[in-house]
């Protein structure tokens, strides 16, 4: 099908896209790399009557180290991310789940900002931040906020931005001494929807695990922290034993759904499976 | 139709298309594929989903492989994009070509540029890839005739000759 008619503007500045949004409010769509919104328009989902280009921002743009983390501009591309030699170092969560992200000819068209205000519950990037404790940067024309990872998605599509607001730029802080990471996802192709993904890090001191993050996406309908997973895990040895009370605890963390492929217990048992690979991998 | 109710304002874009500068007056919601098709005849890169999904639309665009139906033609105001009539004309997918009409890797046809533009993209980026990998990388280009093997195996040919063409 083909896209319902809309204005077009291509702010040259953050400042002159906000006023745009100021002015449109609602009725108007930011267009970042628009790999989720031009399907949408093309099947006529969704009919905006203007979009807002953010492509000219130079402030979007940009992966630069902020103390001994990381600033990545939200209209910077997936492609850039799993290529960023200075992403691999500080976040190397990120340059693993990259290529999990669909096919090349859309990473190299879709951007960060764009997937986490998206919000899509089987999306990569969601259950990263919420894993690396990532802080959003959020401006406006009232301004500028932060906003917790695990604060800002809030149902299914639907997050903490207001309708005036851009996603200007993600925060991510310096890694642990010994930190690994590793993320796992399950789709019948690559490059499909995730079934079931696991963004999974801690640090190993002495053999044993800390500071355990396990963040799925796939389950529900925002990302998921498996809490009590995480609890179980913390302070132990990765061993069998441990690895069994990890997955039992899963049970008491997700309460997935079933998608159109994939029951809830199935999901459960794949979400329970990954963990067991995520621990061994985390271990080694 | 509701479009035809207001004027639809167009939006003057020039892109370099296989060399050419080109200069139009679009509309917002004209993406790249119906652009080059309709606009320029540029027929080999084709529509089918129109929501990323196909791959029969991929086209380069500065160098990069996209969805042609995923970015809309004011959003390449500026760039060089190249089509699969581009990279057959110049002579930069000869050997590719050859490889599919050698071993039955198309049948009717209707993804061909598509996988093509792919595969030329592997080529250039990931001489190194292993058969593995060559699927993986086409795995956002659908095949509904071939069952891919062939292709695969067309890809992995064109491969292992470039790379011994430049060792020798």
């Amino acid at each position: 099908m083909k896209a319902p008619s809309f204005d077009y503007a291509r702010p040259a500045s953050l400042a002159e896209a906000l006023q745009l949004l100021a002015r449109h409010g609602e009725r108007a769509k930011l267009l970042a790399g628009g790999q989720s919104l031009i399907p949408s328009l093309n099947m006529r989902l969704a009919a905006p009557e203007m979009l807002i280009d953010l492509g000219a921002l130079k402030e979007l743009q940009g992966i630069a180290p902020q103390g001994d983390g990381l600033r990545i501009g939200a209209g910077t591309r997936h492609r850039e991310i799993e290529h960023s030699a200075l992403v691999a170092q500080r976040a190397a969560l990120l340059a693993q789940a990259a290529p999990h992200i669909a096919h090349v000819a859309i990473r190299n068209r879709g951007t960060l900002g764009g997937s986490l205000a998206m919000a899509d519950p089987a999306a990569e990037w969601p259950a990263c931040c919420v894993a690396l404790q990532a802080t959003l940067v959020i401006a406006s024309a009232r301004g500028e906020r932060r906003v917790g990872a695990g604060q800002f998605f809030k149902a299914l599509y639907s997050t903490d931005l207001a309708t005036d607001e851009i996603l200007v730029a993600v925060e991510f802080p310096a890694p642990a001494p010994k930190a690994r990471s590793t993320f796992l996802e399950l789709a019948r192709r690559r490059g499909d929807y995730a079934m079931v993904g696991l963004a999974a890090l801690a640090s190993r001191g002495a053999g044993k695990l800390a500071g355990v993050r396990l963040a799925f996406l796939g389950v529900a309908a925002v990302p998921v922290l498996a809490r009590r997973a995480m609890a179980a895990a913390e302070g132990r040895q990765p061993d069998a034993n441990t690895i069994a009370a990890v997955q039992s605890a899963i049970g008491e963390d997700l309460q997935p759904g079933a998608d159109l492929y994939t029951s809830a217990a199935a999901k459960l048992h794949l979400a329970r499976v990954l963990t067991g690979r995520a621990l061994a991998e985390l271990a080694r | 139709m509701t479009e035809t109710s207001r004027m639809e304002e167009l939006f003057e874009t020039t892109i370099t298309v296989n060399g050419t500068r080109v200069t139009r007056r679009v509309a917002a919601r004209t993406h790249l594929v119906d652009f080059l098709r309709d606009e320029l005849g540029l027929t080999g890169s084709h529509t089918a989903c129109e929501h990323g999904v196909c791959g029969a639309c991929t086209v380069r665009v500065d160098g990069e492989i996209l969805r042609g139906c995923l970015m809309l033609a004011v959003q390449a105001n500026g760039r060089t994009v190249d089509t699969i009539e581009g990279l057959s004309d110049s002579g930069e997918i000869r050997d590719l070509q050859a490889a599919f009409h050698e071993r039955n890797a198309l049948q009717c046809g209707f993804c061909t540029p598509g996988v093509l533009m792919t595969a030329q993209d592997l080529l250039r980026n990931r001489p190194q890839a292993t058969r593995d990998e060559i699927r993986e990388f086409l795995s956002g280009n659908l095949c509904r005739c071939t069952g891919y093997q062939a292709i695969i195996d067309a890809i992995e040919a064109v491969l292992v000759a470039r790379r011994q063409a430049r060792s020798a």
